[in-house]
């Protein structure tokens, strides 16, 4: 209804804003196209290549088929993956629904819990699981199998990093729900599986394919997981890191590369689909649906919240209580030795330093990029009637870098920035070149949140704002932003966190003076250090936890003046 | 404003630089020497070569060599210090490499410096493929001892072994080729075939295995013996055992990148390198030094290992190397599904 009236309406727009919103989306394309596809497209070109720079067409990829192990891989990467999946959407489905719909008490703290994987670096779930299922582990009792490394290893730490992701998707999908449909329904006196199988499903129906798309392609690409905990068991992303780090085949590696991005193109295909099945969830007219009391409902949601936070922080605990440990598990002493950075990396403390300094600068920073760039997309169409191909470009170049894995995308951007033509090669070596990286590798999760938020508006509210000769930028300003504002702090947060705690891409990247403290994790645990490593790891779990709570002040603080709206 | 701040950054630091700028030249050296060696050997060679100031870019091997192939176009090291020699033969054939024979290079023993004229790399000391044994928990699980690399094929090992995959680790190729260098290829082939029934995992990194011993996870690791004395230093309970039936070696070595800026004080620092104080320094973590008659300080080294040294022939390896890893992948990556 609201479509119908407002296609006529936007048609009539002031051409300055025509003109502003175009503008808009060619410097966002511009910008993805620099720091993302340029760089792949010189990365990949290697994959038809061979090692002197020859053009070979497809004998790389003869090669690889031809390789039993590596297919294997693939197979292996595929499986794992949808288990990791079928796992994690209804556990992260049930997770939100208690947020969204029940009375769960303590909402905050739960939404809080929820986030803990993604504020560690992924090494310290998988030391965890070491202390508590490896071979001298606490709870190696409970293991059915023989040992934890390889598959069973993988995919327990799979669900439990992806959980965040998937369980923040979920309960915003869940969030949005129009109260009018469940009063219509109950009038027609529909039972209570009836109403969840033919509203609460269908209008869940985009998260839920989201979800289980971004775990999915998460899992195919994460490389650091299996390489700590899933011992020989062959994926694409350690093959990957073979070629690549092993054997310095960059032709190979990009031939894998390649490879990799056919599974997730496939699931963005799947959510494309979804997403041409669904409308603005939220209109000018809908009203926020508050759940009312109900044990029978509550009280088992509220259980299976408290296992699941339960577990979570039960295995980050593990690894704070590793870090302060003398020598697992022979020493098992306590002390704050580990903490003394410099004994163990050159870098030390300042590596703290280094990282807090880039994930501020990639949040702000990406922050107004990934909303603005999200927003032009979103609403650039509607105001300037076509452009349809350069927005479906940008789209693309926006979800892609989900299905990068971080190795690539690092060995792109030295490829693309380090060559002697590139203008832009000052930027190597330097802080920026770190948050370049960090923000395209991210860049996916924030777009989709940014534009989720930006859907919910009704696009009524555009065009009632240029019947009344408000230009395209005050109605951003004055409408559109502070209704986003939860969802742009919770960007600029992913986008600190993520920041924070990445490896694969920038450790090609960082130079003498820019050593991140992820990267120290890695190298501490390499070196057998691995207590040093958890507390480094802790160390930035702590920085990210008061990130958090920032966002959540802030949000809490500004909530009162824009978010009046959704109370009833 | 901004251009403000410049400028008064820049007079802050005006009379500091303009005196520093005339005496040091900073030099990018990338390394995969162990942390805790960057600190004394800056200090050693700031201290020899007044004029010079280094600074580090520290990764594992396959990382550093990975970037320094990628950034072959426009290369950003000036001195590769602390690399092992497959993947600065690696980065010779690519023509990656300044020819240039340090001051005192030929006093270093033959099959330690590159036998160019003039020299593409210098050697610094010899590392070796060790087995780390955890002692508590081979009385747990009532593990013999073993003392040569055959032992570990007694079916009591079965699933107690971890060892580096050799394409994803330097550590791990070294290891084959040794038992390529002591046994013959064909016999190395059927030694792996059996030792393979024995092993739990093949791990990406090549200190994972000695690391894990060292937790327990494993009872036997097969890595280098820098992490496993290192390791051992630490408190854990591993013995450092170096194989009996001969060992394969690898050496960690200098170069200078060509195409550098810095061409005339990385020549000082090349220089330096194979200096009598630098091997003194080297040989606070290594016990084989490329100079011969330093003694080497190292505690808690196995004394005897130098005589096991398997010969190998690096060029004619490394030259081998993509050959026998398509064949090992063949042969065990294919079979890893866990047992």
């Amino acid at each position: 209804m609201s479509d119908v009236l407002a296609g006529p309406l936007v048609r009539v727009e002031a051409s300055a804003d025509q003109r502003l919103m175009r503008a808009g989306l060619w410097l966002a394309g511009g910008f993805l196209l620099l720091a993302l596809g340029l760089p792949m497209a010189v990365l990949l070109s290697r994959a038809f290549e061979d090692q002197s720079g020859h053009f070979v067409g497809l004998a790389n990829f003869a090669t690889y088929v031809s390789t039993p192990a590596l297919l294997r891989s693939a197979w292996n990467s595929i499986w794992t993956a949808a288990l990791t999946m079928v796992i994690v959407v209804p556990l992260a489905f049930t997770y939100g629904y208690a947020l969204a719909r029940s009375r769960l008490p303590f909402k905050p703290v739960f939404r809080a819990v929820m986030l803990l994987p993604i504020l560690a670096p992924s090494l310290l779930p998988a030391l965890s699981l070491i202390y508590l299922f490896g071979n001298q582990g606490m709870l190696r009792w409970m293991l059915p199998m023989e040992n934890i490394y390889g598959a069973p290893g993988i995919i327990v730490a799979q669900v439990f990093s992806t959980f965040p992701s998937a369980a923040i998707i979920l309960s915003v999908a869940l969030a949005t729900a129009d109260a009018r449909l469940y009063e219509a329904a109950e009038a027609l006196k529909a039972g209570r599986a009836r109403i969840f199988a033919t509203v609460t499903l269908p209008g869940a129906r985009f998260g839920i394919v989201s979800a289980a798309v971004v775990t999915f392609t998460a899992v195919v690409t994460d490389f650091g997981i299996p390489k700590v905990i899933g011992g020989q068991f062959p994926v694409l992303a350690t093959d990957v890191y073979k070629q690549v780090v092993g054997l310095q085949d960059f032709n190979m590696g990009a031939v894998v590369g390649l490879v990799l991005l056919l599974p997730a193109l496939l699931a963005f295909a799947l959510q494309r689909w979804a997403e041409g099945k669904r409308a603005a969830t939220l209109t000018g007219r809908a009203v926020p649906l508050v759940p009312k009391r109900r044990l029978a409902r509550d009280l088992p949601l509220t259980l299976f919240c408290v296992a699941m936070a339960g577990v979570l922080v039960g295995i980050v605990a593990v690894a704070a209580w590793g870090s302060l440990v003398r020598f697992w598990p022979w020493n098992l002493s306590l002390t704050l030795d580990n903490y003394d950075f410099g004994r163990f990396d050159s870098s030390g403390w300042g590596a703290v330093g280094t990282s807090i300094r880039m994930a501020l600068t990639t949040a702000c920073i990406g922050t107004a990029i990934v909303f603005l760039g999200a927003y032009v997309m979103e609403r650039a169409p509607r105001l300037s009637g076509g452009d349809g191909a350069l927005r479906g470009a940008v789209g693309l170049l926006a979800t892609v870098p989900l299905a990068i894995p971080g190795l690539v995308l690092g060995l792109a951007y030295i490829l693309f920035f380090n060559h002697p033509a590139n203008p832009l090669g000052f930027l190597y070596g330097t802080l920026a070149i770190l948050v370049l990286n960090s923000l395209v590798h991210f860049y996916t999760v924030g777009h989709l949140a940014a534009t989720t938020a930006i859907r919910q508006l009704d696009p009524e509210f555009e065009a009632v704002g240029a019947s009344l000769k408000v230009p395209v930028w005050e109605t951003l300003r004055r409408v559109t932003l502070p209704i986003c504002l939860p969802a742009i702090l919770e960007i600029w947060v992913y986008l600190f966190v993520t920041a924070m705690t990445t490896v694969s891409g920038v450790i090609f990247l960082y130079g003498p003076d820019t050593k991140p403290a992820s990267v120290s994790v890695v190298h501490m645990d390499e070196a057998g250090q691995a207590s040093a490593a958890a507390a480094m790891a802790c160390v930035l779990l702590g920085v990210a936890i008061l990130a958090k709570l920032a966002q959540m002040g802030v949000g809490a603080l500004t909530a009162r003046r824009t978010q009046g709206w959704r109370r009833r | 404003m901004r251009f403000a701040f410049i400028a008064a950054g820049l007079l802050a630091v005006l009379p500091l630089t303009e005196a520093e700028a005339q005496s040091r030249t900073r030099l990018t050296v990338y390394t995969a020497l162990e942390n805790e060696q960057l600190a004394p050997f800056k200090a050693a060679a700031e201290a020899a070569v007044r004029d010079i100031e280094v600074v580090w870019v520290r990764d594992s091997t396959g990382v550093i060599t990975a970037r320094l192939i990628a950034e072959r176009q426009n290369p950003r090291a000036d001195v590769v210090w602390g690399l092992s020699v497959y993947s600065l033969l690696q980065m010779e054939a690519l023509e990656m490499l300044e020819g240039y024979t340090p001051a005192g290079a030929d006093a270093l023993r033959a099959n330690m410096r590159s036998d160019r004229s003039p020299m593409t790399w210098t050697g610094m000391d010899a590392f070796v493929s060790t087995i780390c044994f955890n002692t508590a928990v081979a009385a747990q699980r009532n593990l013999p001892r073993p003392t040569s690399w055959a032992d570990l094929l007694d079916p009591r090992f079965r699933n107690q072994v971890a060892m580096p995959n050799p394409s994803s680790s330097g550590t791990g190729f070294l290891t084959v080729a040794g038992w390529m260098g002591s046994m013959g290829e064909a016999n190395a082939w059927t030694y792996m075939t059996r030792l393979h029934d024995n092993i739990q995992v093949y791990t990406h990194s090549g200190s994972a295995p000695c690391n894990n011993a060292a937790r327990g996870e494993y009872g036997v690791g097969i890595s280098l013996d820098m992490r496993a004395v290192t390791l051992r230093n630490q408190g854990a309970p591993i013995e450092v055992i170096i194989p009996t039936d001969g060992v394969g070696f690898d050496l960690e070595g200098t170069a200078i990148m060509r195409g550098t800026r810095n061409l005339d004080a990385a020549k000082r620092l090349a220089d330096f390198a194979v200096s009598r104080p630098a091997m003194e320094q080297y040989g606070r973590f290594y016990a084989l030094l490329a100079m011969p008659g330093v003694d080497a300080t190292v505690r808690n080294y196995p004394p005897e290992f130098a005589q096991r040294l398997v010969n190998v022939n690096f060029r004619e390896t490394a030259l081998q190397r993509d050959r026998i890893l398509r064949e090992w992948s063949q042969r065990f990556d294919g079979k890893s599904a866990p047992r």
